[in-house]
């Protein structure tokens, strides 16, 4: 019994004791298991750059996003598929879940793309003649977000923003209405989603990473998805 | 010639990808209990996978099933007068489901169930058209099957009939106790599980010796294991509180719903009562007492790189939840060992759940469903095949080798309407 007692303390019971569990860790973090192949355990992301990194997002735009996944008004199979049968207060867990993780930047895992100045003046100033705003009009001037709708758009991987500007213009991914995103990215070239999604990847996260609280500034655009 | 087509069209029409149909989700899952009867049957008979549209409106149809022969649209049954079931009376509605055939004669294709809807009793029918008819009339004009020629001729459902729709009337086995008939009633009948769960034969239709013995749905690539060999579904291990489980919670101490049967927990079996759930239980464990268990030849000639590299596979991406042992952590995380989807011949499911992952529904007794990550996008077809054989031959498993090719014919397999 002594032995046992003096086992335990230095530890030595330990493996065995781990392998006696047979009971699942009742944690958000071991129900959001199913989500670590693609974006990391805690959100982070993975070296697989097409899947972008979730921690850190502003909740209420992690919500939209599963439940428009779940919806079908966000198409990708199988984020589809996944999320089908959940509700809204489990989405919603899920997504507070992923937003009180720390971001960090995904976007280093990518080989340095050459950035032009195109990128950087779409991004801070916009295209007037084609009547698109610059994204830090809504994104915020450190392109980190806004609670709750409005996600951050540096520390992501060039090719994942590239794919939601053509996915919205397309319409194979929808926000609620007014859909200002939708209006904004067909009004983008292809020279323009590329030059603003390299120079965007580009961009080191700030120390302040997080989204900004709701009413730090006004968006520029109406959008359904920010109160 | 033609009878063969009638086969065929059979094959195609009475399976179809309606499992996978959405109920739309609201903020929570329901909650169990003091459901009018009419709309409980009806939960009941999943009417409304079948009667609902992706993001439209509940039981005004115009769903599609597509089939190898074309595609099929489910109809309005709500009560509007103009386009749904508004101008049916009770009668007609029970000589519908009881007959296969429409109010105006024409005969309905067996992706309707009518088959095991025939065994519907009078009393849940008019419950069922009393619920119907209560609800909001949705305008929605029926769309027009586009069946290719020559499957688009309705006469050829008189061959098909003749080969396999008996009508019938539900008879209650006697010396069997009320619980098990009633299992029974909900089974054969307004639960018509053997719509996914019996062998299509080499014709295409189903016998009654195949009723209940499993089949691969048509399109879905997903296997409706035999509810009538322990091999598959091996149910007859199971407990009886453990088979009510599944269906109704979508999770067990043995294992959790997935593929099609996750859309049926979710859009029906969630709704039983905890007495109906048991009944179908009971009846369902009976069914193995119709054949006798034959022992299956332990698998021996894996290669052993294969076993290497499915074990490492195994040790890097699934022995954290479902442990060295094959174990797993029940509820949460599935056993593997003993795990019948497993070992099944056909090896679609095991590799699907690989390939795509899955989370069981939401219900009232799993809230917060754990789930499993798909790995298609990190593993590679011989190193699915691998972790997939691994899991089939290990812990006294006895499921036999899969191949790379069959991992990835499983890659294209669709995911959702």
């Amino acid at each position: 019994m002594i032995w046992r007692a003096i086992a335990l303390v230095l530890g030595l019971y330990a493996p065995a004791y781990a392998e006696e569990i047979k009971v699942a860790p009742d944690t958000i973090e071991a129900r959001a298991e199913g989500c670590a192949t693609c974006h990391g355990a805690s959100g982070e992301g993975t070296v697989d750059l097409n899947f972008p990194r979730i921690a850190g997002k502003p909740s209420g735009y992690l919500f939209n996003q599963l439940k428009n996944f779940r919806d079908g008004h966000r198409s990708y199979p199988p984020m589809n598929y996944l999320l089908a049968y959940m509700h809204d207060d489990y989405l919603r867990e899920l997504a507070d879940y992923f937003s009180s993780q720390p971001p960090r930047q995904q976007s280093t895992l990518e080989p340095s793309m050459p950035t032009d100045e195109a990128g950087r003046l779409l991004a801070t100033r916009g295209d007037s003649k084609r009547g698109i705003p610059a994204c830090v009009l809504c994104h915020g001037t450190r392109l980190t977000g806004i609670e709750p709708g409005i996600p951050g758009l540096i520390g992501l991987s060039s090719r994942y923003i590239a794919a939601q500007l053509v996915s919205w213009r397309v319409g194979t991914r929808h926000a609620s209405h007014p859909d200002c995103m939708h209006d904004v990215a067909a009004r983008l070239s292809e020279a323009q989603i590329h030059a603003v999604s390299s120079w965007l990847a580009a961009q080191p996260l700030p120390v302040q990473a997080g989204p900004a609280a709701h009413g730090a500034w006004t968006p520029v655009l109406a959008c359904g998805s920010q109160p | 010639m033609k009878a063969r087509s009638v086969l065929l069209l059979t094959a195609a029409l009475i399976l179809t990808r309606s499992a996978m149909a959405l109920e739309p989700t609201t903020d929570r899952p329901p909650l169990n209990g003091n459901m009018p009867r009419g709309e409980y049957l009806a939960r009941v008979g999943d009417c409304v996978a079948c009667h609902t549209q992706h993001g439209g409106a509940a039981f005004a149809g115009g769903f599609a099933m597509p089939t190898p022969f074309g595609t099929l649209y489910s109809p309005n049954i709500t009560p509007d007068k103009a386009t749904g079931i508004g101008t049916w009376s009770a009668t007609q509605f029970y000589q519908m489901l009881h007959t296969g055939r429409s109010r105006d004669g024409t005969l309905l294709y067996p992706a309707m169930p009518f088959p095991a809807y025939t065994k519907i009793s009078r009393a849940d029918s008019d419950a069922i058209f009393s619920y119907l008819q209560s609800l909001n009339p949705v305008h929605l004009a029926n769309r027009e099957n586009e069946l290719r020629f020559p499957y688009n001729n309705r006469s050829l459902m008189y061959g098909w009939r003749l080969l396999y729709f008996t009508e019938a009337t539900f008879a209650p086995t006697a010396g069997r106790s009320a619980q098990f008939n009633r299992g029974a009633y909900l089974v054969e009948g307004l639960g018509h599980c053997a719509s996914c769960h019996s062998t299509i034969n080499a014709l295409g239709g189903s016998g009654d010796d195949s009723a209940f013995a499993g089949g691969l749905i048509p399109l879905q690539n997903w296997y409706a294991p035999s509810l009538t060999s322990n091999q598959e579904s091996g149910l007859g291990s199971w407990s009886i509180a453990d088979i009510a489980a599944l269906l109704k919670d979508g999770t067990s101490k043995r294992g959790a719903v997935y593929g099609p049967m996750a859309a049926v927990t979710h859009n029906s079996l969630q709704y039983l009562t905890d007495a109906d759930a048991t009944s179908i239980a009971v009846y369902l464990k009976s069914l193995l007492e119709l054949k006798p268990a034959v022992a299956k030849p332990v698998a021996n000639d894996i290669p052993p790189t294969v076993l290497a590299l499915g074990q490492s596979i195994y040790a890097d991406r699934c022995a954290s939840c479902h442990r060295t042992d094959g174990t797993g952590m029940p509820p949460a995380y599935p056993p593997l060992a003993g795990n019948p989807s497993i070992e099944m011949d056909v090896s679609v499911n095991p590799l699907r759940m690989v390939l795509n992952g899955g989370y069981p529904p939401q219900t009232s007794e799993n809230q917060r469903p754990y789930g499993m990550p798909p790995f298609a996008q990190v593993l590679s077809d011989d190193e699915v095949a691998a972790v997939v054989t691994y899991i089939r031959v290990s812990w006294g498993n006895l499921g036999a080798l899969v191949t790379a090719r069959e991992a990835n014919a499983m890659r294209l397999a669709p995911l959702l309407d």
